[in-house]
């Protein structure tokens, strides 16, 4: 088992070994050490033999601590915390959290503190509500403590959209609950009454008369409260004058239910359709049900830019740093950025020089020298040295902000495919008034005293109950079984999309590749082995915030570096047993022995870093970043179904190119910025393309959210995820290829829906407008054909439950 | 039969009472997270 004890990341040649119940256990980095040896020693150890999902990776924990310390003062912390009585109390969003024995992990790790008054974390939601006294502890003090479990905190400064949410789910619930309840009531009199009718007995009128009057004391409330939405949706139809699925169905339930009450006091024979209109609401309100839960659980934008932006600022004022709130900064101001962490606001450089790593919003996996005066972005890293900025544009002005408007605009003008279902509803509720009104001219003719009965039967035989489940049922049990499956499905119209694909365009870095930067390979050049070089390289670059330096953490040892400078655009310089090192540009390691750079350009692509000493020149590593090996198997897969896959890349072409080899995908696009990106594939879909875009960063976002499809890995930026239509949960290529069959799956079998719906309500209209289909019949038979089609559509579900134990996320180690 | 006219009342009054439970059970939160329920028998165990 070569994988990492913590994260069940492969090991890479890590020689770490946390020590857990007493057995040594192989640990891939120095993060998941500390995060391993933090849950031992504080005696949680249980939260490995309980998850079922790998925890979260760490970031270095060392840069983490002070990132939050601005948490300690009382006026930054203010903005995220409420007071009640003498408790604070806090809504975090927490990053990682995978299964439910995360939110165990975290609720145990809180409560163990002195001073913590309440902890409740829902696993749904990813987000934790804390309550602490107040002068024990400080938001810092929580914070810290769930970063030490390997999460990644974000304090919420507006827990109003979560109060809208929970609220909206607690109605969703009521709402089905009445229906449930209304219809397994209803169900039964209609039972005891049809049965009546097929033994060809005649019930007691007066019991009779009894049973209608309790089925519409019972059926009123899931009509007039379960149904509320759908009436509601309709009204706003009418107002609008716009065309949607809810008019037709709120048509239905309200002739099907009027009707019935017309009748229960009007005519003891007549029908009643209450146990139909009961279900109907039942089924219903479970799509919907289905639906909003599925929207509740991505992270909406608000959420996305607070998990962006660092949680203050270090303004300058004459000389003294304050850590104020981001509100609190204005054009103008002076801010300090120290190593390692975001940039709060837009702004001019006032050092000399600086390094900085714009991936977020660039693609760019590499940190870039910007120099004095150059304008950075809000959300990019400051990967070298404290740097100070000159504040030129906050909250709404800034890039990400920029970004994010974009964004909500390419949103709206997505084309909505699902118009055509609403449309062809329409067309059907047209038809059906037509034929009522002929039905009843005829009777009229024909037989006076029938023309009421039969004209009601024809409302109600033909409404489309059947017709309005047909999609929502196979869209419910086929979202159910994409969840399965590790792909969160976030707008619901985008199975019948995934379904129609042509081609797919990959993301490169985070997407088509980890996302890490790790060493390739390492070319030795002295007398040193390459196990010394990394293992010098690895202390080295221990105290560096550097980006690049992380690909040398899994080396770590116990060899350990003095005396360590980094010189900003160059690199490292250090004593390691007494021997002087550098580590760095080729130019910076050659200038410690006196000599220049040697221009013998060995064969490496990617990012070269070389390793030296005062005498020579020790080695070169090439960073690259791990391919997955899953984009593989994806691609494959998307081309036995004959779909086109593509790379769309802000990378430069050696790169790209060694990555599409890898791949087996023969067409990229290299050095793309987000506006090329987007314009890409605005041409594709203008070549009558249906266009897929798999991405992780906020640069993809536009992207993203202009594809036909959209889909953003589950590790990626929430900016990605707010513009996604699909969230890949477990960053699993492989299950696209899969995805996709089980789409065209569900959309086969919604169309069988439609076509039995339609048979149904087609064929019957005719036989109620002659007269000719009995009252038990007519009700028999609507309720049966809603059956149908929901049990059509729980084919897409898993058969058995024991079939996906070992396709789903990979198991806990510990037997 | 004539029994039904009494139970069928009866059993639409225990509907109305578990349907008021489960409207405060709603209220009460008790179904905003199903998934860290069952790992509360966990939690207080030292």
């Amino acid at each position: 088992m070569n994988r990492c004890f913590h994260c069940d990341e492969p090991l890479q040649g890590s020689t770490l070994t946390a020590h857990i119940d007493g057995r040594a256990q192989p640990v891939c980095c120095h993060g998941c050490l500390a995060v391993a040896e933090f849950i031992a020693c504080t005696g949680l150890t249980e939260y490995y033999r309980l998850r079922d999902a790998p925890g979260a990776k760490p970031e270095s924990t060392a840069s983490a601590h002070d990132r939050w310390a601005a948490l300690d003062r009382a006026e930054v912390a203010g903005q995220f915390t409420r007071c009640s009585g003498e408790l604070d109390s806090a809504t975090l969003v927490i990053d990682g959290l995978r299964c439910a024995a995360c939110s165990w992990l975290i609720d145990r790790a809180l409560q163990s503190v002195p001073g913590i008054a309440d902890v409740s974390t829902n696993t749904a939601t990813g987000r934790t509500r804390v309550s602490w006294l107040r002068g024990r502890l400080s938001l810092g003090d929580v914070v810290r403590r769930i970063a030490d479990l390997g999460y990644v905190p974000h304090p919420l400064s507006d827990a109003g959209a979560l109060e809208l949410q929970q609220a909206e789910r607690r109605d969703a619930l009521k709402q089905l609950m009445v229906a449930g309840f209304g219809m397994m009531q209803v169900m039964m009199f209609a039972v005891a009454t049809y049965s009546a009718d097929l033994a060809g007995e005649v019930m007691d009128a007066s019991l009779l008369k009894f049973f209608r009057v309790v089925s519409m004391l019972v059926a009123t409330p899931v009509v007039l409260y379960a149904a509320a939405p759908i009436l509601a949706g309709a009204r706003r139809n009418l107002q609008t004058r716009t065309i949607g699925m809810d008019l037709p169905v709120a048509a239905a339930l309200l002739l099907a239910y009027c009707a019935s009450l017309w009748n229960t006091f009007r005519d003891s024979g007549a029908t009643v359709y209450f146990d139909s209109v009961t279900m109907f609401v039942f089924f219903l309100t479970l799509g919907r049900f289905v639906q909003m839960t599925v929207r509740h659980r991505t992270t909406g934008v608000t959420d996305a830019l607070a998990r962006q932006l660092p949680v203050c600022a270090h303004r300058v004022d004459c000389d003294v740093v304050r850590d104020v709130p981001l509100a609190a900064l204005q054009c103008g101001d002076v801010v300090l950025v120290r190593p390692g962490e975001v940039l709060p606001a837009d702004g001019e450089l006032l050092d000399s020089q600086a390094a900085i790593d714009e991936s977020l919003l660039t693609g760019e996996s590499v940190a870039v020298n910007k120099r004095r005066g150059a304008r950075l972005a809000a959300g990019a890293l400051n990967a070298g040295h404290a740097l100070r900025l000159a504040v030129t544009a906050v909250s709404d002005n800034t890039t990400l902000s920029h970004i994010v408007s974009l964004l909500q605009r390419a949103q709206t003008q997505r084309p909505r495919l699902s118009k055509a279902a609403d449309l062809a509803a329409a067309r059907f509720l047209q038809l059906v008034l037509v034929g009522a009104g002929l039905t009843c001219a005829s009777w009229l003719v024909a037989d006076p005293s029938r023309a009421f009965a039969a004209t009601l039967a024809v409302l109600v035989v033909a409404c489309p109950c059947a017709f309005a489940i047909a999609i929502p049922a196979a869209i419910a049990a086929a979202t159910a079984q994409l969840a399965r499956h590790g792909l969160l499905l976030t707008r619901i119209d985008a199975l019948e999309t995934l379904a129609r694909i042509d081609r797919v365009v990959f993301d490169k870095t985070g997407t088509l590749t980890h996302g890490d930067i790790a060493v390739g390979r390492c070319v030795t050049l002295g007398t040193r082995g390459e196990h010394d070089c990394l293992r010098i390289a690895a202390a080295l670059e221990l105290a560096s915030e550097h980006p690049l330096a992380r690909a040398f953490a899994r080396f770590g040892n116990s060899l350990r570096a003095e005396h360590v400078r980094t010189v900003a655009g160059a690199g490292l310089e250090g004593t390691s047993d007494g021997q002087l090192y550098r580590i760095g540009t080729r130019d910076f390691v050659a200038a410690l022995r006196g000599a220049a750079a040697p221009s013998d350009a060995t064969k490496l692509i990617g990012t070269v870093v070389s390793l030296g000493d005062a005498r020579s020149e020790l080695a070169l590593f090439e960073l690259q970043d791990t391919p997955r090996l899953s984009a593989r198997f994806a691609v494959a897969g998307l081309r036995e179904m004959g779909i086109a896959a593509e790379i769309l890349s802000g990378d430069d072409r050696a790169a790209v190119a060694a990555l599409a080899a890898y791949c087996a995908i023969d067409q990229y696009v290299d050095r793309q910025s987000p506006e090329q990106k987007l314009t890409h594939v605005q041409r594709l879909q203008a070549a009558g393309q249906r266009v897929a875009m798999v991405g992780d960063g906020i640069n993809d976002a536009p992207v993203l959210a202009a594809a036909d499809l959209s889909i953003a890995m589950g590790r990626g930026a929430a900016l990605a995820h707010a513009s996604a239509d699909m969230i890949l949960i477990g960053d699993d290529l492989a299950c696209l290829p899969e995805a996709i069959r089980l789409a065209r799956r569900t959309l086969r079998i919604a169309r069988q829906n439609l076509i039995w719906s339609a048979v149904y309500n087609f064929g019957s209209l005719p036989l109620a407008a002659f007269g000719l289909i009995p009252p038990w019949l007519a009700a028999l038979g609507m309720s049966l054909s809603s059956i149908a089609v929901v049990l059509n559509a729980a084919r897409l579900l898993p058969r058995a439950p024991a079939a996906d134990a070992g396709s789903g996320s990979p198991q806990a180690v510990l037997s | 039969m004539s029994i039904l006219f009494v139970l069928v009342p009866l059993s639409l009054g225990l509907v109305l009472l578990a349907g008021w439970a489960f409207f405060w059970a709603v209220g009460n939160g008790q179904f905003d997270d199903l998934g860290s329920a069952a790992w509360d028998c966990l939690r207080d165990d030292e």
